[in-house]
């Protein structure tokens, strides 16, 4: 289990240094950077003064690994819209964009796993279809139009929740359905088709022989072994629903980390967005890494040699 | 003796898209306490839906019906299926064919063996222990203290079969259902394996019931047998009658393609029977047997054949008497 942890953390590591150079990399190749701070009426001496003084005359290499030393110890720099840290700006929203992807997170699981445990226990019936039709419909719905609908209907027409801001958790409540929906068809398919295959499996068989309640059989023996791909995907989908965020926050003007991406993005505020970008991609190796782990743990054949 | 399972005009019906498909016919066996009775037949004969039907645990949508199915004196055909699942693991255990997935690969051989007798007895964890301690040795694994906090893939196919015995002996069963027990390991393993379950039975005077297509197996172990084909008994009888004096052509058939040391010359080829055992899907009429058998006359596929009992136990299913048998297969 130790040699196990240790790999993955090695990859993880690998992976994370890739992705930064990939995200230092991605702003530099979307224009110059010098030409879009100093702003649309800039002379050229002025351009070049803060190709300067922001350093971006010097080589590549330099400038990464200099930009990867202070992300290292949390300096992103300063932005230049704010005229403030990076990191305080993000610090002040993160805690946002963090409560709607685990709230989003607990709701899709919450949902789709009984859904997917109802479908898979009574297949190819009007239960089934239920789920399946559920599933689909997130499959193919935009979660940005699927947010709007819930607008108008829960809070222009019905007045039953608030449409924006952070001020409660009513406010949480119609992002959470809106971000959380596009985590259901993967986990309601995945326990569903999981719980199929095992539940005609052996060893479901040998506990039913050995006189097994259909309660013990179907959550100790099915459940388990079904579940063990969906909690894989779960951390890794988190990080999708961060990054899903982006949007649903827009709609909802929650002022979190995926607002301020899509405001800054507007402004130019590169470091911000190289921030932000950053930190989403580590977030989501650090979860991959994690269901990687919760995997060993659950599964005694990667657990135990 | 006391019987422990009667089975008389057992059925059973799936439901399959290209129509209905009727897996046991008119199936009627009896095991008695401490004997051995083996299901002997070529794959998908209806062997294993016997058993299944008999453990009421036939895969989704199969139909079973019988005359008499009663189990140390209760109908199974009345009870429900929280008090059949009382009788199940319990009174009565099934040992299958694929011990290298019949485990949960989730949970510790340990934690595997005990609930089974949790499920059914009033016992603390350290008794259940104890006893699966006392089984795993029983059943010849050795270190079985250590054992326990073992995961199934830890472990070989033959011993996971032992582990499978001694979790179907948990409880002390007076039935035992071993699913051809020993077809997924090695040869060396297959011996092994089946004296263990001979001499348990004997030990604690269980009924078993053996179901294999390896007539070197049947002949080894069991006391009585019934030879299946494509879903109804065809032969039945003691070992030794059934062995020395076949009568039906697939038994016969059967017997040929197994050598005989000291009687099959080297280089001499072994019998095989010619075509493939039917599906019997749909409506059946004459005798299933017809199309392979070397004695098939137009009355056969006309007529119904039925068991006719020459002597108690001792039955056969065809038109021909047992002389007329002999005569056609020694012709043919």
């Amino acid at each position: 289990m130790i040699v196990y942890t240790l790999k993955r953390l090695g990859l993880a590591a690998l992976v994370a240094i890739t992705v930064s150079i990939i995200s230092f990399m991605l702003i530099r190749l979307s224009g110059d950077p010098a030409i879009a701070l100093a702003g649309e009426n800039a002379t050229s001496e002025q351009i070049e003064f803060i190709r300067i003084q922001y350093g971006f005359d010097r080589p590549l290499v330099i400038q990464y690994l200099d930009w990867a030393h202070r992300a290292l110890q949390a300096d992103f720099g300063e932005s230049p819209y704010f005229q403030q840290p990076v990191t305080r700006i993000i610090g002040d929203r993160i805690g946002v964009t963090l409560k709607l992807g685990v709230m989003s997170l607990i709701f899709a699981v919450a949902v789709s796993i009984p859904m997917g445990v109802l479908a898979s226990i009574r297949p190819n019936t009007w239960i089934d279809r239920i789920a399946l039709s559920i599933s689909v419909m997130g499959q193919a719905m935009p979660s940005f139009w699927f947010g709007l609908i819930m607008i108008i209907v829960l809070g222009v027409w019905l007045r039953l929740l608030p449409i924006s801001g952070t001020d409660s958790f009513a406010h949480y409540i119609m992002p959470t359905i809106a971000l959380g929906y596009y985590g259901i068809p993967a986990f309601m398919r995945l326990t569903r088709s999981g719980m199929l295959e095992v539940l005609s499996s052996d060893h479901i068989r040998t506990a039913r022989a050995k006189g097994l309640r259909w309660g013990k059989v179907l959550f100790k023996h099915a459940l388990r072994n079904a579940i063990i791909p969906v909690v894989a995907l779960a951390a890794v989908q988190l990080g999708f629903m961060l990054g899903g965020s982006i949007v649903i926050e827009s709609v909802f003007a929650l002022h979190g980390i995926g607002y301020l991406a899509w405001e800054s993005i507007g402004r130019r505020d590169l470091p911000v967005v190289q921030a932000i970008v950053l930190l989403l991609s580590m977030i989501f190796v650090a979860l991959t890494l994690l269901s990687d782990i919760i995997n060993a743990f659950l599964d005694p054949r990667i657990r135990v040699k | 003796m006391k019987s422990v399972l009667e089975v008389k005009s057992l059925y059973v019906d799936l439901p399959l898209p290209a129509g209905m498909l009727h897996a046991v016919r008119n199936v009627s066996f009896h095991v008695n306490q401490g004997e051995t009775v083996s299901l002997v037949g070529e794959s998908g004969c209806g062997k294993s839906m016997t058993a299944l039907a008999v453990m009421n645990l036939l895969p989704r949508k199969g139909v079973r019906r019988a005359e008499v199915l009663s189990f140390e004196g209760r109908d199974l055909m009345k009870i429900d299926d929280s008090k059949m699942a009382d009788i199940r693991g319990n009174k009565m255990a099934m040992i299958f064919q694929e011990p290298m997935t019949s485990l949960d690969p989730c949970y510790t051989i340990g934690n595997q063996l005990e609930e089974a007798i949790l499920q059914h007895r009033k016992v603390s964890t350290a008794e259940a222990r104890d006893r699966a301690v006392f089984l795993l040795e029983k059943v010849g694994i050795t270190a079985a203290e250590s054992r326990l906090k073992q995961y199934p893939h830890q472990l070989s196919g033959g011993l996971r079969q032992r582990v499978m015995i001694a979790m179907g002996l948990m409880c002390g069963p007076s039935l035992i259902i071993a699913d051809e027990p020993t077809t997924a390991l090695d040869v060396t393993i297959q011996a092994q394996i089946l004296s263990l379950l001979a001499s348990l039975q004997q030990e604690f005077e269980m009924g078993l019931i053996l179901i294999t297509h390896d007539l070197g197996v049947v002949s080894r172990t069991a006391d009585r047998l019934a030879v299946m084909y494509c879903g109804e008994v065809v032969e039945t009888g003691t070992t030794e009658e059934v062995f020395d004096n076949p009568i039906h052509p697939y038994t016969r058939g059967l017997m040929d393609c197994i050598p005989v040391p000291g009687k099959t010359k080297p280089g001499e080829k072994l019998g095989s029977i010619p075509g493939m055992v039917p599906t019997p899907i749909g409506e059946l009429t004459g005798c299933s047997f017809r199309n392979r058998c070397p004695s098939a006359s137009p009355d056969c596929a006309r007529t119904e054949t039925r068991l006719i009992e020459i002597s108690p136990g001792r039955a056969y299913r065809c038109l021909l008497s047992p002389e007329a048998c002999a005569v056609e297969w020694n012709r043919a």
